[in-house]
C-alpha cells in the first residue's frame, strides 16, 4: 500500500461508531445541499457570482458563512466536552480518553482559527473599503485566494473526522507530546497542515489589508479621519503581519522535527522544547488582540451609532489602539510563568502584560462617554455592546489577576484560566462580530434582521455564558485543572452540572440566531434597507446603496471630515436637498472575476491530505497544480471588466432617488411635527 | 479517612507558607480591581439607561465629544491602578519566587519529582527511598523539591501548598514548598500528558516527624529496588493501581534522567496508545 502512504483502511474509524456517524452526518449533509444545488440549478449563478468573485463584500460574506457553520462544529464540540464533565464523576463518560482529547484539541483550534479568524476577517472584509472610499481592496484576486486557502484548511481539520484521527495535545501542540514518539499517529500533522494553508491565506489577508488601509483612501480621507474599525482593522493586519510569520515558522519546525528527524523541539536530539513554547505564543498573544482589537472597532461603530454621538475621544482611542498593538508583542511569556524563569523575568511581563488593562480601559470609559448625553437606543448591536462592557470588565479583571505571577502560579492552566480567556474570546470577540453582523447585515443583503429573535439570541447567550463560564472560575479556584477526562473530586461536581446547563443555554441563544435568520429572509420585502441607511448611520459604508453596487461608489467621496456621512446628512437635512448635484458618471473599471482562488485551494487541499498521509506522488501533483494555477493566472490577458456609465448612472439614480424621498419624507414629518407643536 | 479530609481543599484553604501568601495576594488584587470595575460596571448600565432615547429627562448633549479633563482622568484611573498592582506583581514576584529557599530552622527535605506517563515518582535522595504516585512529607519541614520529566511535560502542582511548576525534560526546576500541618492534600498534572493524563493525580500527605520516620523505615524494609531495569518497566505507558515505594534507589538516578544518560519514556508501542479503562482505580 506504498501508492497511498500511510492510508489504510483503519483510517477509518469503523471501531469507534461515534466520530464515523456525526463525520458521516457531515458527508451526507453536504452532499444533500450539493444535490439541492445541483438539481435547483443553482450552481453556474454560485460559481460566476460567489465562488469565484474577488468582489471584497461577497468574500466578507463568504468568510462569515464560513464562520458560522465552524462555530456549530465547534459548539458540537463544547456540548460534548460539558457533557463528558458532567457524566464522569468516577466515571468514564461516554468519550474514552483518546476521543475526548481529540474533542478539545478540536474545540480550540475551530474556535480560534475558523470561527473567531474568519468572522473577524470577513466583516473587515465587507466593511472597510466601504468606510475608507474605495472600490475594494488592494489585491482583490489575492483576497480571493485568502478565503478559499482558509476554507481548505477548515475542511482538512474537519476530514480528520472521518478519515484517521486529529491532534490530542490541545489547541497548541506542545512538544515533546506532540513530537512523533509520543503523537505518532495522523492527529498533529492534520493540526499544522491544516494551519499552514490557512495560514499562508491569513498573511495574505493581513498584506492585503495594510496595503489597502495605507493606500487607498478616498480623497481627503486622513489617517485622522479613518473611523475607528478601520484603525483597529489597520493594528489588527499589522499584527498578522508582524506575527503570522512566526506561526508558520514555528510550526514548519515542529513539522521537520516529525517528517524528516530534525530536532528543533526534541530534547534528546540537542533541542528544546521550551522553545516551542516561547515561539508559539510570540504569535499567541498577539492573536488574541487581531481578534480583539477589531472587536472594539465595531464597538466603537455600534455605540457611537446608536447613541447619535460621534465616538468620544477619537484621537484617544487612536493612542489607545495603538498602544494595544504594539504591548501585545511583549507580553507573551506570561503564558508560562510556571515554567521557572526567575522573578526579575515573571514580574517585568507581568507588569507589561497588565499595562494593556490602561489603553483597554481607556477604551470602555471613552464608550460610556460616548453614550453619555445622548440617545441611546437599544437596538440588538447596542445590547450586544453593553452586554461585552459588562462581561468584558469581569473578564479583562480575571485576566489582570493571572497577569500577577504568584496569583498565577495557582491559577495557570486551572478551569479559572479557561474561564478567563472564554470571558474575553466570547464576551469580546463573539460578542462584537454579533453585534458587527446585525449592525452590517443590511448594508450587505439589503434588509434587517429580525430585533425580537436578535433580542432573544442576545439574552440566552448573555446568560448561558454566564452559567456555563461563571463555575469555571469556581471550579478553578477549588484546583481543577483543564482537559480532565475524568474526576474523583465530589466538590467539583455541582458546578459542572450547573455548566453543562449552561451550554444548553448557549444552545438556544444559537437556535435563536438561527431562527433569526429564518424569519427575516422570509420577510425580507417588508424589511427592505430602501435607502442604504437603515440605522442613522455616520460613516461613509451608510452612503451607498443596500446592497452596495459592485464598484461601491459611483463617484468616490470627497472626505472632508471625521464623520463624512453624518456631515452630509445633516447638510441635507439643512438645506432640504441632496448635497450633491448629480455627478458626471463615467465608466467604471473592476477587476474580473477568477476561479484561481478556488482552484488554487482544490490542491492545496490535495496537497495537505497527501502531506499528512505522506503520499508522495500526490504532493507533486498538488503542488503542480497549484503552480500550474498562479502561472496561468499570472499570464491572463485580459482581467478587468468596464461597467459602462449608463449602468453606473442608473444604479446610483435609484439610490439617490431613494434617499431624496426619504429626505422629503423626513421634511414633511418635521413639519407637521412643528405645525402641530404650534 | 484521611482521603476524605483531603478532598475538595484547594487554593483558597492553604496549608503551607507560600499557598497561604499567594491567596493574599490574590484577594487582594481582586479587591483592589473590583473597587474600579464594579463601578465602572454600574455607570456603564446607569449611564445607557438615563439616556435612553425615549428618557424626556435626560439632558443631551450632542456634541461632548472630547474633554482633555475626563480624558486625564480616564487614563489616570486605570493606570494609578495598574501602578499600584504592579507594585504588588513586583514585590511578590520576588518573595514568592519558587526556587527561593523558605526560612526556617529545620534542614529542607530534598525531594526529585520525576513526572512520567502517566504517573509520579518522588524520590528521596538523602533517604534512598522512593515512592510512587504518593508523596509523604512531615509537616512544618521546609520541601526542597527538584522537578523533571522523564517524557512529555507535566506540571506539578498541589494547590492547597501552593505554587506550580513545569516537570521537563531534560531540565531541572527548583521549588519551596512546605506543609504547617498534618493532612492530606491532592496532588495533580495541569498540564496535558496524554491518554491517562486524568489519572496523574496523587496525594500528599503531611505527617508528623515520627509518623514519617516510621514511614521511611517500612519503605525500607519492603517493596522493590529502583534500579535501571525497574526504571524501565517505569518508562511504559501506563496507570499504577495503587501507590507503592521503592525500597532503595540507584545512586544518581534523577541526574542521569535530568542528564539525558537514560531513555525518555516510550511513548505508545503500535501508534495507538492503549489505556485501561480509567479512573476506577
Amino acid at each position: 500500500m506504498t501508492l497511498l502512504g500511510k492510508l489504510t483502511w483503519q483510517a477509518i474509524p469503523l471501531q469507534e461508531p461515534l466520530p464515523l456517524y456525526s463525520g458521516l452526518a457531515v458527508v451526507v449533509i453536504m452532499l444533500a445541499v450539493a444535490a439541492w444545488v445541483l438539481a435547483k440549478g443553482y450552481l453556474p449563478y454560485l460559481w460566476r457570482e460567489w465562488i469565484t468573485s474577488v468582489d471584497h463584500k461577497r468574500i466578507g460574506v463568504m468568510y462569515c458563512i464560513l464562520a458560522g457553520v465552524m462555530l456549530l462544529r465547534g459548539f458540537i464540540d463544547a456540548i460534548m466536552m460539558r457533557t463528558q464533565q458532567a457524566m464522569a464523576y468516577n466515571a468514564p463518560g461516554f468519550l474514552p480518553p483518546s476521543h475526548f482529547d481529540q474533542v478539545f484539541s478540536a474545540h480550540g483550534t475551530i474556535m480560534i482559527f475558523f470561527v473567531a479568524m474568519p468572522f473577524v476577517i470577513g466583516l473587515m472584509n465587507v466593511v472597510v473599503p466601504l468606510q475608507l472610499g474605495v472600490r475594494d481592496v488592494a489585491f482583490p484576486t489575492l483576497n480571493s485566494v485568502s478565503f478559499w486557502l482558509t476554507a481548505a484548511g477548515a475542511l482538512l481539520v474537519n476530514l480528520s473526522l472521518v478519515i484517521g484521527q486529529f491532534d490530542r495535545t490541545g489547541w497548541l501542540p506542545y512538544p515533546p507530546l506532540s513530537e512523533l514518539r509520543y503523537s505518532p499517529g495522523v492527529g498533529v500533522d492534520y493540526y499544522c497542515w491544516a494551519l499552514q494553508i490557512s495560514g499562508i491565506g491569513t498573511l495574505m489577508t493581513g498584506i492585503n489589508f495594510v496595503t489597502t488601509i495605507l493606500k487607498l483612501r478616498a480623497p481627503g480621507m486622513h489617517y485622522t479621519r479613518m473611523p475607528m474599525f478601520c484603525w483597529t482593522a489597520l493594528a489588527s493586519n499589522l499584527l498578522i503581519v508582524a506575527a503570522f510569520p512566526v506561526l508558520t515558522a514555528t510550526l514548519a519546525m515542529l513539522l521537520l522535527d516529525r517528517y524528516v528527524g530534525f530536532h528543533f523541539f526534541t530534547d534528546t536530539g540537542g533541542g528544546n522544547s521550551m522553545m516551542f513554547m516561547n515561539l508559539i505564543w510570540a504569535w499567541g498573544h498577539p492573536e488574541v488582540y487581531i481578534l480583539a482589537l477589531p472587536a472594539f472597532g465595531i464597538y466603537s461603530e455600534v455605540v457611537s451609532t446608536f447613541s447619535n454621538k460621534p465616538l468620544f475621544g477619537y484621537r484617544s482611542m487612536i493612542y489607545a489602539t495603538m498602544a494595544i498593538c504594539i504591548i501585545s508583542f511583549m507580553v507573551w511569556l506570561h503564558h508560562f510563568f510556571t515554567m521557572g524563569a526567575g522573578a526579575d523575568v515573571n514580574s517585568i511581563f507581568g507588569i507589561a502584560s497588565m499595562i494593556i488593562a490602561v489603553p483597554t480601559g481607556v477604551k470602555i470609559f471613552n464608550w460610556l462617554f460616548t453614550m453619555y448625553g445622548g440617545y441611546v437606543r437599544f437596538s440588538t448591536p447596542m445590547l450586544w455592546s453593553i452586554g461585552f462592557i459588562v462581561t468584558f470588565a469581569i473578564g479583562g479583571m480575571t485576566g489582570v489577576l493571572l497577569a500577577v505571577p504568584p496569583a498565577d502560579f495557582q491559577l495557570h492552566n486551572s478551569l479559572f484560566l479557561v474561564a478567563h480567556f472564554h470571558n474575553v474570546i466570547i464576551g469580546a470577540v463573539l460578542f462584537g462580530v454579533f453585534a458587527g453582523y446585525i449592525y452590517w447585515f443590511p448594508k450587505a443583503f439589503g434588509f434587517t434582521l429580525d430585533e425580537r429573535l436578535g433580542k432573544w439570541a442576545f439574552w440566552l447567550w448573555l446568560i448561558g455564558f454566564w452559567v456555563a463560564w461563571g463555575p469555571g472560575y469556581v471550579v478553578g479556584l477549588e484546583g481543577m485543572t483543564r482537559r480532565l477526562q475524568h474526576y474523583d473530586v465530589a466538590e467539583w461536581r455541582p458546578w459542572l452540572l450547573v455548566a453543562e446547563a449552561g451550554v444548553f443555554i448557549i444552545l438556544l441563544g444559537i437556535i435563536a440566531q438561527i431562527a433569526q435568520i429564518v424569519v427575516s429572509v422570509r420577510t425580507r420585502e417588508q424589511r427592505r434597507d430602501v435607502t442604504g441607511d437603515p440605522w442613522d448611520g455616520r460613516n461613509l459604508e451608510w452612503s451607498t446603496a443596500s446592497p452596495p453596487p459592485s464598484f461601491n461608489f459611483a463617484v468616490l467621496p470627497d472626505v472632508t471630515d471625521q464623520e463624512p456621512y453624518w456631515d452630509m446628512k445633516a447638510r441635507a437635512r439643512e438645506i432640504g436637498q441632496l448635497t450633491r448635484p448629480e455627478p458626471q458618471y463615467e465608466p467604471i473599471h473592476m477587476p474580473r472575476n477568477t476561479p484561481t482562488g478556488f482552484v488554487t485551494a482544490f490542491f492545496a487541499v490535495i496537497t495537505g491530505f497527501a502531506l499528512i498521509w505522506h503520499i508522495w506522488w500526490l504532493v507533486l501533483l498538488g503542488l503542480l497544480g497549484a503552480y500550474a494555477t498562479f502561472v496561468v493566472f499570472a499570464w491572463r490577458d485580459h482581467d478587468e471588466e468596464l461597467i459602462p456609465a449608463e449602468e453606473v448612472a442608473r444604479l446610483d439614480r435609484a439610490n439617490r432617488a431613494a434617499r431624496a424621498a426619504a429626505l422629503a419624507h423626513r421634511q414633511l414629518r418635521r413639519e407637521s411635527q412643528l405645525e402641530s407643536r404650534e | 479517612m484521611l482521603l476524605l479530609a483531603g478532598c475538595g481543599r484547594a487554593q483558597l484553604q492553604p496549608a503551607g507558607p507560600i499557598s497561604d501568601a499567594e491567596r493574599t495576594i490574590l484577594l487582594d488584587s481582586v479587591v483592589i480591581m473590583l473597587a474600579i470595575v464594579v463601578p465602572t460596571i454600574f455607570a456603564t448600565l446607569a449611564v445607557a439607561w438615563w439616556y435612553r432615547s425615549s428618557n424626556p429627562r435626560a439632558r443631551r448633549q450632542p456634541d461632548f465629544v472630547y474633554s482633555g479633563r475626563v480624558e486625564l482622568i480616564i487614563w489616570s484611573i486605570p493606570a494609578l491602578v495598574i501602578i499600584f498592582l504592579g507594585g504588588i506583581a513586583w514585590i511578590s514576584s520576588h518573595d514568592l519566587d519558587p526556587a527561593q529557599p523558605l526560612p526556617a530552622r529545620t534542614a529542607p527535605l530534598d525531594i526529585q519529582v520525576v513526572s512520567l506517563d502517566w504517573k509520579w515518582l518522588f524520590i528521596y535522595p538523602k533517604l534512598g527511598i522512593a515512592s510512587v504516585n504518593r508523596l509523604v512529607v512531615p509537616a512544618g519541614v521546609p520541601l526542597h523539591l527538584m522537578l523533571t520529566s522523564a517524557s512529555v511535560w507535566n506540571v506539578f502542582w498541589i494547590p492547597q501548598l501552593g505554587s506550580m511548576l513545569y516537570c521537563m525534560n531534560g531540565m531541572a526546576d527548583t521549588l519551596y514548598l512546605q506543609a504547617d500541618h498534618p493532612g492530606v492534600y491532592r496532588g495533580e498534572s495541569a498540564m496535558i500528558s496524554g491518554d491517562g493524563f486524568a489519572d496523574m493525580h496523587f496525594n500528599a500527605e503531611a505527617v508528623s516527624q515520627d509518623q514519617f520516620d516510621a514511614w521511611v523505615a517500612s519503605s525500607r524494609s519492603s517493596g522493590p529496588a529502583l534500579d535501571d531495569a525497574a526504571y524501565r518497566d517505569l518508562l511504559r505507558q501506563s496507570v499504577p493501581a495503587h501507590p507503592y515505594t521503592y525500597s532503595s534507589v540507584r545512586a544518581g538516578l534523577f541526574a542521569d534522567i535530568v542528564m539525558l544518560r537514560l531513555p525518555p519514556g516510550e511513548g505508545p508501542s503500535g501508534g495507538v496508545a492503549s489505556v485501561r479503562p480509567v479512573g476506577l482505580q
